[in-house]
Order: structure tokens, then sequence, then C-alpha cells
């Protein structure tokens, strides 16, 4: 019944969908406008009660639908049953769409400060996008399939997504992934109503900044998942689902900042509507890559080519009608206030340049497999040394022009800036210097990313200076705050990348281990189990100096699906962590896999500072329009 | 500067930064791109001594051989008419066993294949897209056997 009520509501909202699409193009008429806010709440509901349907049959483990019979088993633990909603292709899309349904309904009702012609182009732009989508899940991905007879027991979920990491890290990316395509919608529906001006920016400014905040603690969090889960003590892998997730947040970054042009200066318009554009296409792409199982993926799960093609035609679809739109409309997009090289707008210019052209790199490096396979046969894999070695260098330049552009006013600025720029040149200098003197063997890119990280804590405080901080609009602040978390994760990077330590080794119990810092002893090996797993376990003792940390790695069988995985321990200290993993056993012992990873933990704190001055801006944002619009009132 | 020049000009940078991202891109694809190998291909020379690439196929059975070391092994990698020896140092995933599919990364070193990574499969239903046919055939088979 339960399955029925989320396919019928599935259904319904699609309806609803359809008629949003038919009232926006019928505005012209100017006929029946005000039944768009109702409609999009109404297909909001239908889709969270679809979604909610979906989650109730796998809590309850209801083996006659197909889809739980697939994922789920009813030994497994209820965190897991719940979160393994999103834990395969039909699950993961329907929460897509009800995220996107979710954002038309928060669209439709906050938004106050656009015409209401334009929210309703802008409706009918978010209800065409779920067009496509529901089309997709109901014609080639239903979720509410039975079986008859039903099965007695499921197959389970993959055991490498049995972990908390499950429940945050999937909705949460999609927030971000799908928030985009209030962005896109807002674009859209500007550039059919002609009205792509300032106004238009301060309303989709919270919504970019939003998304942005959500993607970002989506990668940061993924990325952790990542490193603890794969045992492989490494915490980005350019593999294409990551950058899947990574393109968007770089076409959302260079959004975010251009955005802010046109809020505050007019200007940049034609460009952040064709931005708007590019984010979310870029969060398409990114459903394509991990959806369609074109691409080999260490994070690849169940994959089905011939659903690659359904979303392959939406992204066609989606993309091109934009593109053609922006083509047409951006003779008629009026200039921005003009400005200098030296300016504001003009490191901005600069700073969305470079995002473009690392997001054009990584965009080139993750599809050249598939359309070289294609083209030729030839059968490529792209990874770690082509991504550093080209986008790596661009990265760093945009992280010099950070210790500038803040500090730069609108328009032109011709103050003697030296003074300003020398403490935090001086701190790169100076940590440049020493660590050619104690880490003479770092590589260029890690040397490089320390230096410029460390510098750019104090680079990323200067634009307070000579500011009233009582007076400081939050906005400042979170960008403040987000500048120096780039610096934060960048240390963490450099550090992790040219200070870590690794020993691999067989150990019998009793046996002693040095790695960097710290002596592990093997004290023990015992058999432990969970609820649906049995594993053997490593007792480490490690000790620097004072006392003893305890880490206790497992290599774990779990019964459904029959399936071994290795569950990393890590002890972290104030200044980095100890990562473990056991092997396998052998005649000599069992295997060890040991690092010491020196500040590591930066890299993921970095991420979460990111994401807070993100929160401070949009607080700051929301506060000031909400003040502006009850003194507008009064 | 005029408004129109202006917004001429950031144009002209804007398609100047995309073709600079695909000539850099093309640049660094050139020479860093890891060619992807089935045990056929590498049997009848076609991969480079010493360049990085990745060698697709299945673990043969009853090849995997411990060394002393305890943390060193050597096995085989077949598509089912052509074998490659491969020596690996490392713990091995999770769902690396004696007739399962296999992606490593690593160098050709004479007649054996040196694998830094061996790439683990989250799925065990997983099969490499970019493995011939020839072995997704015979791998179902032998999953409709069991």
């Amino acid at each position: 019944m339960i399955a029925e009520l989320g396919l019928a509501a599935l259904w319904l909202a699609a309806a609803l969908a359809l008629l949003q699409l038919l009232l926006a193009l019928g505005i012209a008429k100017g006929e029946g406008a005000k039944a768009a806010r109702p409609l999009a709440l109404l297909q909001a509901v239908l889709t969270l009660l679809a979604f909610g349907s979906l989650i109730a049959v796998f809590l309850r483990t209801d083996l006659s639908v197909a889809l739980v019979f697939e994922n789920s088993h009813s030994a497994k633990p209820w965190l897991y049953k719940f979160a393994g909603t999103w834990g395969n292709h039909e699950g993961s899309m329907l929460l897509w769409v009800t995220v996107l349904s979710v954002s038309g309904a928060a669209l439709a009702l906050l938004e106050k400060r656009i015409s209401e012609k334009m929210l309703v182009a802008s409706l009918g732009a978010q209800a065409a996008l779920g067009l496509g989508f529901y089309a997709f899940l109901l014609f080639a991905s239903n979720p509410f399939a039975r079986l008859n007879p039903a099965p007695l027991e499921g197959r389970g979920l993959n055991p490498l997504l049995q972990d908390p990491g499950l429940a945050f890290h999937p909705p949460t990316l999609y927030l971000g992934y799908v928030g985009l395509s209030v962005a896109f919608s807002l674009a859209v529906g500007a550039m059919l109503t002609q009205q792509v001006d300032a106004p238009l920016a301060r309303a989709m400014r919270p919504w970019v900044l939003a998304s942005w905040i959500f993607l970002t603690l989506g990668i940061t969090a993924g990325s952790y998942w990542a490193y603890y889960e794969l045992g492989w003590g490494g915490w980005w892998f350019w593999d294409p689902v990551e950058n899947a997730s990574l393109m968007p947040w770089l076409a959302a970054t260079a959004l975010l900042h251009s955005v802010n042009v046109l809020a505050a200066r007019g200007g940049l318009r034609s460009w952040t509507m064709m931005l708007a554009v590019v984010a979310f296409s870029m969060s398409m792409v990114g459903t394509f890559l991990v959806r369609s199982g074109i691409l080999t993926s260490v994070h690849a799960f169940a994959v089905d080519p011939q659903r690659g093609t359904f979303i392959l035609a939406l992204l066609a679809i989606y993309i091109g009608a934009a593109l053609i739109l922006f083509a047409a409309r951006a003779a008629t997009i009026r200039e921005g206030a003009p400005f200098k090289p030296v300016s504001r707008e003009g490191a901005l210019v600069v700073n969305n340049l470079l995002l473009s052209v690392i997001l054009g790199i990584v965009f080139v490096g993750t599809l050249y497999p598939i359309i070289a396979e294609a083209l030729s046969g030839e059968k490529i894999s792209v990874g770690p040394p082509y991504f550093n070695a080209v986008a790596g260098p661009l990265a760093l330049i945009l992280v010099a022009l950070l210790f500038v552009g803040p500090l730069l006013r609108w328009r032109s600025d011709r103050r003697p800036l030296a003074k300003w720029i020398l403490p935090s040149a001086l701190t790169a200098l100076v940590a440049l210097a020493v660590s050619f003197a104690f880490a003479p063997g770092m590589s260029l890119l890690a040397r490089f990313g320390l230096a410029s990280g460390i510098a750019l804590v104090p680079a990323s405080v200067m634009p307070l200076f000579g500011r009233s901080l009582k007076r400081t609009p939050l906005a400042v602040w979170g960008m403040v705050v987000a500048h120096l978390g780039v610096g934060v994760a960048l240390i963490g990077m450099a550090s992790d990348s040219a200070f870590t330590e690794e020993k691999l080794t067989v150990a019998r119990p009793g046996d002693k281990i040095q790695v960097g810092p710290w002596l592990i002893e093997l004290a023990g090996i015992a058999p432990v189990a969970g609820p649906n797993w049995t594993a053997i376990e490593a007792h480490l003792r490690a000790s620097r100096g004072g006392g003893a940390e305890t880490l206790r790695p497992q290599a774990r069988t779990f019964t459904s699906p029959l399936t071994e995985t290795s569950e990393s321990a890590i002890h972290t200290a104030w200044n980095g962590q100890l990562y473990a993993v056991i092997g396998r056993q052998r005649d000599e012992g069992w295997q060890l896999r040991l690092w010491w990873k020196p500040f590591v933990t930066l890299i993921w704190l970095g991420g979460v500072l990111i994401a807070i001055g993100g929160l401070i801006a949009l607080a700051g944002r929301l506060w000031r329009e909400q003040r502006w619009g009850r003194e507008a009132a009064e | 500067m005029k408004p129109k020049h202006q917004r001429l000009s950031l144009a002209v940078l804007a398609i100047i930064a995309v073709a600079a991202a695909v000539l850099l891109a093309m640049w660094g694809l050139r020479d860093r791109a890891a060619y992807f190998f089935t045990p056929e291909e590498v049997a009848i020379g076609k991969a480079q001594q010493g360049a990085a690439i990745r060698l697709g196929g299945m673990v043969e059975k009853g090849s995997i051989r411990q060394r002393t070391d305890g943390v060193t092994i050597d096995f085989v990698i077949t598509d089912g008419s052509h074998d490659v020896p491969v020596v690996y140092r490392g713990i091995t995933p999770d769902l690396f066993k004696e007739g399962s599919g296999v992606v490593a990364e690593g160098r050709m070193r004479g007649k054996t294949f040196v694998a830094d990574t061996i790439l683990a499969k989250h799925d065990e239903r997983y099969m490499p897209p970019q493995m011939g046919n020839e072995v997704a055939e015979h791998a179902a088979v032998k999953t409709v056997q069991q």
C-alpha cells in the first residue's frame, strides 16, 4: 500500500509540474499566475510524501518492493535501513527530485524581491527541470516496483556504504547540487522576462550561497568519509565521482563572486547569467557521470548504461535550451557600470577566469576518457598526475590573488597597497625559506601550497584592518572566515602530501613498530562481532613519550551480502592523525599498514571553515535585507 | 573605456580563458593520461616499458603467491587467453580474490607488471566497463554456474 501511495504521489507531482510549465508558457496572456506558487508548494508536498513512503518501506524492510529486496536486509541496523533509502540508484534519484521540488517550493514561498512575472517564468523553468527527472524516475528507474512473489530475505546493502557517512553525505551534497537549480531557473526567468539587473542578483545571491555551503560541506564530508572508509590513507583521488562534485563547486564559487559584482555594481551581467546556467549544468553532468555507469570509479555503485542515455538526453535538452536562450537574449542584456582593471571588479574577473579555467581542466580531464574511447576506441584513464600538474599551479595563482583582491575598492583603486600586502608576502617568503632549510625534499606544489597557505592566514584577515570592527558587515566577516579556511585547508593538504610517514609490515602480538614519532605495539588480535558482521580486531597501543593511545582497526566480514571490508582506526592528536589498517593473516603474522599524517585534519577543518564563512555571509545578507524590507514597508 | 568596449574586452578575455583551459588540458593529457590495457594488448607488446598504465582483467585461479616478507604478492592477470605476471607490495583490497575482476595501476618492467595500486571495487557485481566483452561473458557464465 505504502509503495503504491508513493508512486501515485510521484505521478501526481509530475502532472502538477506539467501544469506549472503550461502556466508559465501562458504568462504572456497574464492568466492564472497566482496558481504558480501553490502548484510549486503542492509538488514539494507530494514528492516529500513519495520520498517518505520509500523511507517507510525501507524501514519496514518490505521485501515485495524490488528496490528493498536488492538493497536491504532485515538484520541491518535501523540507521542503515533509513539511510539505505538513498544508497542506491532509484532512491538517490528520488532524493534528487525531492530536493528539486522542495527548492522550487522554497523559491515560491520565500522569494518576494522579484517581479511576479519573473517568478512565474522561473517556476516554469524549475517545473521543466522537474518534468524531465520525474519522467526519468517513472519510466526508467521506478523506485516502487513490486516483486511477486515477495522474496524471503533481501540482498543487503553494500557494506562500504554501511557507515554513518551515508546518512549525511549524499543528502548534503544533493542539497547543494540541486539547490543550484534555483539559480539556473532564476537566470532563465530573468532572461525570458529581460530583467537581468542588480535586484535579480540580490535575489539570486542567498540561493547560490546556501547551495554553495551545502556543496562545500558535502564535499568535505565525502572526502573524510572516503579517507577513513577506503583505508588507503588518501583524502582525494581525482576520481570521476569526486570531480563530479568538484565541478559544480568550482562553478558555484565563481558564480558566488560574480553575483556580488552584479548585486553591488550592476556589472558582469551576461557573465553571471552564463555562470548560473553552467553551475547547474555541472550538477546535471555530475549526476550523469555518477548515475550512467560510463566511467570507472572507485565510488561507482551498481550502475546501468541505458539510464545514462536518458540522463544524457535530458542534459542535452536543458543545457542546450538554456544556452540558446542565452544566445538569443545576450544582446538585450545591458552593459554594467565600467571599472578600471585595478579594482575589486577587476580582481573578481581574474578570480572568475581562473576558476573557469580550472573548471575547464577538470571537465576535460574527466570526460576525455569517454570521448577518446568513443572516437578512437582507445582506453584511457586520467588520474592525479594530470590534475595536480595542470590544475595545481593555477589554484596557487588563485590563492595569490587572495592576498590582493579583497583589499581593493570597487570601480578603481589607486591607493598604494604595498603596506597591506607586505606582511602576507613576507610570511610567504619566510615560510618558503624555512621549508627549504628543514624539508629540502618537498615537491614544488606542496612547498608553494604550504607557504601560500600559511601566508593566507594573515592575508585573509587583512581586509579587516582600518575598519571599525563593530560596523563591519557580516558578509565581510564571512569572506574573511572563508578565505582563512582556504589557507587552513591548503596547509593540511601540503603537510599531508609532504610529511606523511608510512609503514607496511607484518607483525605478531608483542611486536613494536616505529612510525614517525609514534612507537606502536601490537598488543593483541581478537575476534569481535557486530549486528550483521564479524571481524578480526587488532589492539594497537601507540605512544610517543607520554601515555598510550589505543587503536582498534578491524577486518570485517559482512554476512549479507558476503563481503570483506577493512575498518581503519584513527587516533586524532592535536598535530595530526595516526591511521592504522589491518590486512590479512600470513605465516609471519598480521599485515599492518600504518600512517602518521601531520596536520591532515586541517584539510577538513578548512572545508568546515569555508562553509561557516558562507553561513556568516548568508546570515548577514538575509538579516540586512529583512531590515531594509521593514524600513521600506514603514 | 566605454561600457560597450569593456564588455567586448571581457568577452574576449573569457574566450581566451576557455581556449587556455582546453590547450592546458590537452598539453597535460599528452603525457599524463594513463592508458588502459588488457592482457592481450600487453602480450602483443602494446604497453610501453616503464610508462604508467592500468591493466585490467581477471585474477587467475591458483596464481596468488605470497612472498616471505608477508606483504608482497605475485599473481597473474588473465583475459582467458593471455596472461601477465604481476607483483604488488601492499595490502590487497577487500574484493581482491582469485577468479574475480581486477584493475591494477603500475608499470611494465620486462615481462612483469609492477603494480603500485590495486583498485578495489565497492560492488562485487562490478565489472570494469573497459574490459572486453569476452571477460564479461566469461564472468556471466561463471555466475550462472554458481
